[in-house]
């Protein structure tokens, strides 16, 4: 098959600074794929999301998503920040900042109406969080903010998303809901990209991989590209746990 | 009372609380959004940097027209506050530190151009110094139609854009993800900040306005959990204290404004961080309280029934001491729970037995725990 990629990222880098974060970075991600992004602290995972959704200036390279800039193809594509970039003491509801999903779509200065709360609503009964609509976001455990993050980006109803650390500090039940759900946008054909941490559930949860440090070390299906020696490559010497039975403590 | 009678007959006084109202008003409506974003101290280096702009704009034009005063408040607070934001993105310099610095070399420049239109020979018009510490007395009403004018475009423009404000002080990188433009709506909304400080210079004083602008929000914040109720809520503290203060200030003679309208905001925050409903500290030692009776009360209820099954009767009484020493020392809160509840009571002095109740509630929690 010859299909436009979700995304495709050509030699970008990114520095801050004299430091580059990312450096010559090139990514193909194929339509319909669940991809996990990893690599250690500083490798510039967040960074190469930030960049292709252009909410970091690269020093050079190129993305296109669908095959056009992402400036035109922005309705097309979903995000999900860390949970922990915001303020959760902010004064507001959770089918608020789910709403919020919906601003892009509506533009500027329109307000948000009854049918924007409503795809809200199903968006929030899709992460199993009907009964928590009119909470105040501050009374929110973890695990729940999380999914309200994963609802606001699910009313965007876009077929690219752009996950940064959903797993991050969430419980066993979000962890499992969250999964759930990203198999349910993959069979629905949805791209989905994933900055994950937990090496050992790499293979289970995800069917495409990218391992990243600075440099792209190597990306493609999990099973030809998350082995020992590209782990190692992309840890240094610093990988304690390889998965599945190769396991290996490195000194 | 006099004062309020005044208000309706004193022309005067009506343009000074009207006056006071309309800064009240936009600073705390505004100042919400510097609250929630952090931005308190911005506004206090906003403020300071505008009176150099004054003294330069009376300089420049040699009128004290209020539209002239205002604009080179404006301008020079607006210079001021890129500055901080420049110096913060460009150099190694803290936020912090970048507002100390802009904020006294601005306040020190417009100190010494002050001292200079003071000692000239025509400065007997001059009397700029009321910029200071504020002087709501010397409001006039073309002043009032300047003020009015700038804060309705300032709240106007925050209708208008309440959607993207909300989503730029909420989560910016979302927001800019969905194409909005986040460093056009920081600016803006910035200067709408600035605008609302500029409003209030005259009747506050530059030294003091800062406070306007975050103590009604901070306040808002303590009775609500939905943004637009703790604007509308921080626009009615910003009037009220702006009101009460003002009244004040000019029924004392010649009393700088700033000082007493601060006192006012100061009593409204006070007040609301101690008795606002959840986030008050009443209502949170309140709630703690009740919490440590509760837990004390299970405690002695299942002392009680351990001591009386040693006893092989129910009815059996203890002293309360004899609870005390394995129940802790809030024994007696916990005790008085229970007898409430008519699960204990007391039997003679200081002693205190189960009820039947009180058995059949213990025995349902220890099977309950296993």
């Amino acid at each position: 098959m010859s299909e436009t990629p979700a995304i495709e990222v050509s030699d970008l880098t990114v520095a801050y600074g004299a430091t580059p974060v990312l450096w010559d970075v090139d990514l193909t991600v194929p339509p319909g794929v669940l991809m996990a992004i990893v690599g250690p602290n500083g490798a510039g995972k967040t960074t190469l999301i930030k960049a292709i959704l252009g909410l970091i200036r690269p020093a050079a390279g190129r993305v296109l998503v669908q095959g056009r800039p992402y400036d035109v193809q922005r309705r097309l594509v979903a995000y999900v920040p860390q949970r922990r970039t915001v303020d959760w003491d902010f004064p507001t509801s959770v089918l608020d900042v789910v709403t919020m999903g919906r601003y892009g779509a509506l533009g500027w200065i329109r307000r948000p109406g009854r049918r924007d709360r409503r795809l809200a609503l199903e968006a929030l009964e899709q992460v199993g969080m009907t009964e928590l609509a009119h909470r105040q976001i501050s009374q929110l455990s973890g695990g729940q903010q999380q999914r309200v993050f994963l609802a606001r980006a699910l009313v965007q109803d876009a077929s690219v998303y752009l996950m940064d650390e959903p797993f991050a500090g969430v419980d066993a039940t979000t962890e499992r809901a969250i999964v759930h759900l990203l198999r349910r946008l993959r069979e629905t054909g949805r791209t989905v990209v994933v900055v994950h941490h937990d090496l050992q559930t790499v293979e289970e949860y995800f069917d495409w991989a990218t391992l990243l440090n600075v440099r792209r070390i190597a990306s493609g299906p999990v099973d030809e590209v998350f082995t020992e020696q590209n782990l190692r490559l992309t840890y240094g010497g610093r990988v304690a746990f390889l998965a599945e039975g190769r396991s290996a403590v490195v000194p | 009372m006099s004062i309020v009678r005044d208000l309706f007959t004193d022309h005067t006084l009506r343009t000074v609380a009207l006056g006071a109202a309309t800064l009240g008003i936009v600073a705390g409506a505004l100042g919400s959004f510097a609250v929630l974003r952090r931005q308190s101290l911005l506004g206090d280096a906003t403020s300071h940097a505008a009176l150099p702009g004054i003294a330069l704009a009376f300089l420049v034009s040699g009128s004290k027209a209020p539209l002239t005063l205002v604009l080179g408040a404006a301008v020079a607070g607006w210079i001021g506050t890129l500055l901080v934001m420049a110096v913060v993105r460009t150099t190694r310099v803290k936020y912090d530190s970048a507002l100390g610095i802009v904020l006294s070399v601005f306040f020190g420049v417009g100190l010494v151009l002050l001292t200079i239109i003071q000692k000239r020979a025509d400065a007997a018009q001059a009397g700029l110094d009321r910029f200071l510490f504020g002087q709501a007395a010397s409001l006039l009403e073309r002043d009032l139609i300047t003020m009015a004018a700038l804060g309705g475009i300032a709240l106007a423009a925050t209708v208008l854009l309440w959607k993207e404000f909300k989503l730029l002080t909420f989560d910016p990188d979302f927001g800019a993800s969905l194409g909005f433009a986040v460093r056009r709506l920081d600016v803006l909304l910035t200067a709408l900040l600035v605008i609302a400080i500029v409003v209030g210079l005259q009747t506050v004083g530059v030294v003091l306005m800062s406070a306007m602008v975050v103590a009604p929000g901070a306040a808002a914040r303590q009775w609500t959990d939905r943004l637009g109720v703790m604007v509308v809520l921080a626009a009615a503290f910003g009037a009220l204290a702006g009101v009460s203060g003002a009244l004040v200030s000019s029924e004392a003679s010649r009393m700088p404004t700033g000082p007493t309208i601060v006192l006012a905001a100061g009593v409204v925050v006070i007040v609301s961080l101690f008795l606002a409903p959840r986030r008050g500290l009443v209502w949170r030692w309140l709630a703690d309280y009740r919490n440590r009776r509760r837990l004390g009360a299970g405690v002695a209820l299942v002392d009680l029934y351990r001591l009386a099954e040693q006893h092989d009767t129910l009815r059996h009484a203890h002293e309360e001491a004899a609870i005390a020493a394995t129940a802790g020392a809030r024994v007696r809160h916990g005790l008085e729970e229970l007898a409430e509840r008519g699960w204990a009571e007391r039997v003679d002095g200081d002693a205190w037995a189960l009820t039947p109740a009180g058995r059949a509630e213990a025995e349902r929690r220890l099977g309950g725990t296993g």
